[in-house]
């Protein structure tokens, strides 16, 4: 049957054969089969779409998450790699009033985990009162020595949390897990938001679901008002585009108008930490974290680490930088703590934690040594100090038995209970299915306490097995809803646009990317205009060796380019090094320009399997041509005038200037073969003009003045020349005093050419013209880029 | 006896470097009842943009600087005047090595002289099979903890030939045990790795020795250049006990310690980073005069 023809399934339709595992509670059913009081509005909506308008809302979803370039990336054998973003589109529906009783349990732990924190790295009273054993922290490789005894600046170790937590068999919310060294999701929470409010956007409306944006709001406030200086501005510390979360930093970095920064772009210059700036370095006295502690200071931290900053733990001493969370927070993550949780809650705060979390006990010890042995069937042994999720890392027990194992190396495990969650329903091949769920709730440290988001990340596990719940492991996220029963305050998301305006000190790392990106783009142009030029004219004589296609070879070799291969290696590999710097600079993009670079690349890639050279490559070549101008004209067109964009637009003139020197040195020089000038104007993207302004046929002098000496020419040398002056102009001390080295060598080079004419610019003054630009380059990465 | 130090050490870079970050732990440490120390200085050449001095985790007194200028050489001196106290262990009071494990259980505190940080892994050290079989042998039958570290320390005196030549700073301890040589770190870190494998907690100790013998005695290995050598925790009542492998001695009055750690890499006498492209060459000169 026709799927349009089918009708909507009405509530019984949808929830007929919808059936809970017995034993295990569902978010939408409960026990007695009954749709669950906060679910029945929604499913009622979703039982009155037709199959093929879901499919169509479904779409809508995907589209945007599509359109807003989400992605994680996924670890293999053979690498990693960008995937799509597995939503599952029924988001999880939460009574309000469970939630204030969920939330108050976690930000009950956040207590304990600050106070655990601030015992481990001061007084050690657990150890010494022998609530903690001494070698659980001693031998544990995220309890940073250099950080002990170092008290925060403020007070506060930590200001931002998440807790993975489930649904047990009896109903009642588990912890799972603690995640404090660098949690991530918070940003793709939104993004499951924004994605399916779209998909139900009609009910959402009226649906009384708690907004996410405040939380951002409050907590975007909560880390500017961290820092002394009103003027400065808050970092994100990303390990850099190859991290599986790195998506999610530059978005936060663009959503809440945060400085990305790697930590090559941070130094510490007498205990302050600053970043390098095109205008010098900066003090940056706030820094969201999202490294691992470790590989933070290569200094006095791990050694090894390539993405740290030398003497961050310095800074940290001399009380110059927050960091968020402070160095040494991921030992709270130690999977072994769990087990002593309840005794540290009321050691350290004289309380009974509200929310208990998944039942751990060490192996350290006898007694729980021999509980574990006694009840090895439903429990999962593990690592002791590992800090992944419990579901993720279970060890297979060697062969022997068991209690010698545990004997020998309990010190080092610990016995979990093998993990129940409560299932929700997914929407998989036209019907809800109960998948397995659990959630990660993100908590805040504001100036008014711990604030929770009022939302959250589910993962759904792919099958009904819980411990494929992993989106590594095929599991899908989805949307929370917090519901009220009464109307909610409609918070609207941060208008991205007062806080972009407000332009900070560019990093040095961003704007080199950023002129080398501008580079790399206008030279893989460059060369898909030669390429065409080179496989017009073969189909035309089918002789490789004509002395024209001869007199290329060496412009082709310049670039690494064998123009024997239809889509050429070398043009791919000048493509691919855009792609690798826009990537790293993704915060500064719109979704649309970065797309529309994934995009030439993925068509550039798949023409290169069968295109063949002539008369095919140059139409290949012709439609990549029409692609890589609408990047250029979507980043022209849309980005803010900001110095980044200065950058790309150097770099972009200082390749074309390069580029057409060569052209012109090799193609109107006197001893070039026939049809070289032709050519020149051909890739020159000249021809109306030429045609406009001179006569038809061409000569060394009209073409050597139009794509030379013509300043209304966008594709002459001079032109980019004055486009240099113009933009050199702007940047940070170029007006200084005396004249800088770069602002005069750019006035001198364009002066130059701008009083040259066609018949001394020859050969040789072309090469030489070359050569200056390329000192531009060299001068302007000296001066700012380094 | 009263000792001047002078210790003096120097990088020289193939290509000048544009900036760095160093950490020094080059001084002798005040050692209550073992050691004092007194006009303790270091002096740099080039002037470091920024000094900052501190005492690390362990205890050690470090000094952190940072050179903003380009530089194609760098030179550190240290001088002290050390009164060593410590003649050499006197009666045994350690437990047996059966009796180490609730000993340390007992210890109920992360101060750095616990002998919790010293019984697992560190960054440097791993347990090595081979290692430990070769301890668990040459400690079998002993009295004590202290004799149990003794027997082993000899033993690796026995087996291992000295050999200036045949490591680097970063052979691994399996590696330099394998061929049975190296310098005193690998004498050390061996030994570490042997006893932690077996349970008993043993630190790494940076220092200095004598470098002219007492009249009539050989002259001690490893008096050229700063040494290394073992600590091991023998209980609570016997404490930390240091022994020279290298050597084949406990550690006396003509050994000063200089830092402690749990292996190389928490008492590197200079730890960098450095922004330059090139290799570099190093130098080192020690004087232990008895005054």
């Amino acid at each position: 049957m026709d799927r349009r023809l089918r009708p909507a399934p009405g509530l019984d339709g949808l929830t007929a054969d919808y059936r809970p595992d017995p034993g295990t509670p569902d978010e939408m059913m409960d026990a007695t089969g009954q749709i669950r009081p906060v679910w029945q509005g929604f499913i009622r909506h979703l039982a009155g779409l037709s199959p093929d308008e879901l499919h169509r809302r479904f779409g809508r979803g995907d589209q945007y998450l599509r359109d807003a370039g989400v992605f994680f990336r996924q670890y293999s054998a053979e690498g990693s790699a960008e995937r799509a973003w597995p939503l599952s589109h029924i988001p999880v529906l939460i009574d309000e009033g469970e939630w204030a009783t969920l939330t108050a349990g976690l930000i009950q732990r956040a207590e304990v985990l600050e106070a655990l924190m601030a015992d481990l790295y001061g007084p050690n009273r657990l150890v010494a009162d022998g609530v903690l054993p001494p070698a659980l922290v001693a031998e544990n490789p995220e309890w940073l020595r250099p950080m002990v005894g170092i008290a925060p600046r403020g007070g506060h170790h930590l200001h931002f949390l998440a807790f993975e937590v489930g649904r047990g068999p009896d109903g009642c919310w588990w912890v799972l897990g603690d995640r404090a060294q660098a949690p991530s999701g918070a940003g793709f929470a939104l993004e499951n938001r924004v994605a399916t409010a779209r998909v139900f956007s009609d009910f959402y409306a009226e649906a009384n679901v708690h907004r996410l944006a405040g939380f951002f709001r409050t907590f975007r406030n909560a880390l500017q008002e961290l820092q002394p200086d009103p003027q400065g501005r808050v970092g994100i510390l990303t390990p850099g585009p190859l991290n599986e979360t790195y998506y999610e930093h530059a978005w936060i970095a663009r959503y809440l108008g945060f400085l990305l920064l790697q930590g090559e772009d941070l130094t510490v210059i007498g205990g302050q930490l600053m970043v390098r700036t095109v205008a010098g370095p900066r003090p940056v006295s706030v820094l969201w974290r999202r490294l691992d502690g470790a590989y933070a200071d290569p200094l006095e931290l791990d050694g090894r680490s390539q993405i740290g900053t030398p003497g961050l733990v310095s800074a940290l001493r001399n009380g110059s930088v927050t960091l968020v969370n402070t160095l040494g927070s991921g030992v709270l993550e130690t999977r072994a703590l769990l087990a002593f949780m309840p005794r540290i809650a009321r050691a350290l705060l004289g309380q009974d934690l509200i929310l208990p979390n998944i039942a751990t006990w060490w192996c350290g010890q006898a007694a729980e040594r021999a509980h574990v042995a006694a009840h090895a069937g439903r429990m999962i042994l593990s690592p002791a100090l590992s800090t992944r999720q419990p579901i993720e890392d279970g060890l297979p027990a060697p062969p022997g038995p068991l209690a010698d194992w545990l004997d020998r190396e309990g010190t080092a495990l610990v016995g979990q209970e093998s993990v129940t969650l409560s299932t929700t329903p997914a929407h998989i091949d036209g019907r809800l299915v109960p998948r397995p769920m659990s959630l990660r709730v993100f908590l805040a440290r504001t100036p008014q306490g711990w604030q929770a988001m009022p939302g959250g990340f589910a993962r759904i596990g792919r099958t009904t097995d819980a411990h494929a719940i992993a989106m590594q492991q095929g599991g899908a996220a989805a949307d929370v809803w917090i519901v009220s029963t009464h109307p909610v305050e409609p918070a609207s998301l941060i208008h991205g646009r007062d806080l972009q305006a407000r332009e900070g000190a560019l990093p040095s790392r961003a704007a080199d990317n950023l002129f080398w990106l501008g580079r790399y783009v206008e030279r893989t142009e460059g060369i898909m205009r030669l390429l065409r030029a080179h496989n017009i004219r073969l189909a035309e004589t089918d002789d490789p060796r004509a002395p024209l296609l001869a007199a290329l070879a060496p412009l082709f070799r310049g670039h690494g380019v064998n123009p024997d291969e239809g889509i050429p290696r070398g043009l791919i590999q000048t493509l691919g090094s855009a792609v690798a710097s826009a990537g790293q600079v993704r915060d500064r993009f719109s979704p649309d320009g970065w797309q529309a670079l994934a995009d030439l690349e993925k068509t550039m890639r798949r023409m290169a399997e069968r295109v063949e050279p002539g008369d095919d490559a140059a139409r290949a070549l012709s439609a990549l041509l029409r692609k890589i101008t609408g990047f250029s004209g979507l980043v022209h067109e849309n980005m803010y005038r900001v110095t980044g964009w200065r950058f790309l637009e150097l770099g972009r003139h200082i390749e074309r200037a390069a580029g057409m020197a060569a052209v012109l040195a090799t193609l109107a020089d006197p001893w070039a073969p026939d049809g070289g000038l032709d050519l020149a104007v051909e890739v020159g993207d000249s021809v109306m003009t030429h045609r406009r302004r001179f006569a038809v046929t061409t000569s060394r002098e009209t073409v050597v003045d139009l794509l030379a000496l013509d300043a209304m020419n966008p594709r002459s040398i001079l032109f980019q020349l004055d486009g240099i002056h113009e933009q050199v102009g702007f940047l940070p001390g170029a007006t200084a005093s005396p004249m800088p080295d770069l602002m005069r060598l750019v006035l001198r080079t364009r002066t130059n050419l701008a009083t040259d004419r066609a018949e001394t610019l020859d050969t040789d003054a072309l090469w030489r013209l070359r050569g200056a630009v390329w000192e531009i380059s060299d001068l302007i990465t000296e001066t700012y880029l380094s | 006896m009263l000792y001047q130090v002078r210790l003096s050490v120097s990088y020289r870079y193939a290509r000048p470097a544009s900036g760095g970050r160093h950490l020094l732990r080059l001084l002798p440490r005040p050692l209550p009842g073992v050691q004092d120390v007194t006009d303790a200085r270091i002096a740099i050449s080039p002037r470091p943009s920024h000094r900052d001095d501190f005492t690390d985790f362990f205890g050690n007194p470090t000094a952190e600087l940072a050179l903003t200028s380009d530089h194609s050489e760098i030179v550190f001196t240290a001088t002290a005047k050390v009164s060593r106290l410590f003649a050499g262990p006197d009666a045994d009071r350690s437990v047996p090595l059966a009796e180490l494990p609730a000993e340390i259980a007992a210890c109920r505190t992360l101060a750095p002289d616990a002998p919790h940080h010293f019984l697992g892994a560190s960054p440097r050290l791993h347990p090595v099979d081979a290692i430990t079989a070769y301890t668990r042998a040459a400690m079998a039958g002993a009295a004590s903890t202290r004799a149990g570290l003794e027997a082993l320390g000899r033993a690796l005196h026995r087996d291992m030939r000295f050999d200036a030549g045949a490591t680097e700073v970063d052979t691994p301890p399996a590696e330099a045990f394998a061929h049975r040589h190296g310098v005193c770190q690998d004498f050390a870190q061996i030994m570490i790795a042997g006893l932690r494998g077996c349970g008993v907690p043993a630190g790494y100790v940076s220092g200095f020795l004598r470098t002219v013998p007492p009249p009539g005695l050989p002259r001690l290995e490893g008096s050229d250049a700063m040494h290394a050598w073992v600590r091991v925790w023998c209980g609570r009542a016997e404490g930390w006990i240091e022994f020279d492998p290298t050597n084949g001695c406990f550690a006396g009055s003509d050994h000063i310690t200089a830092a402690l750690g749990r292996d190389y890499g928490d008492v590197a006498p200079v730890a960098g980073i450095l922004r330059t492209a090139g290799g570099q060459e190093t130098s080192h000169a020690v004087d232990v005069i008895p005054l």
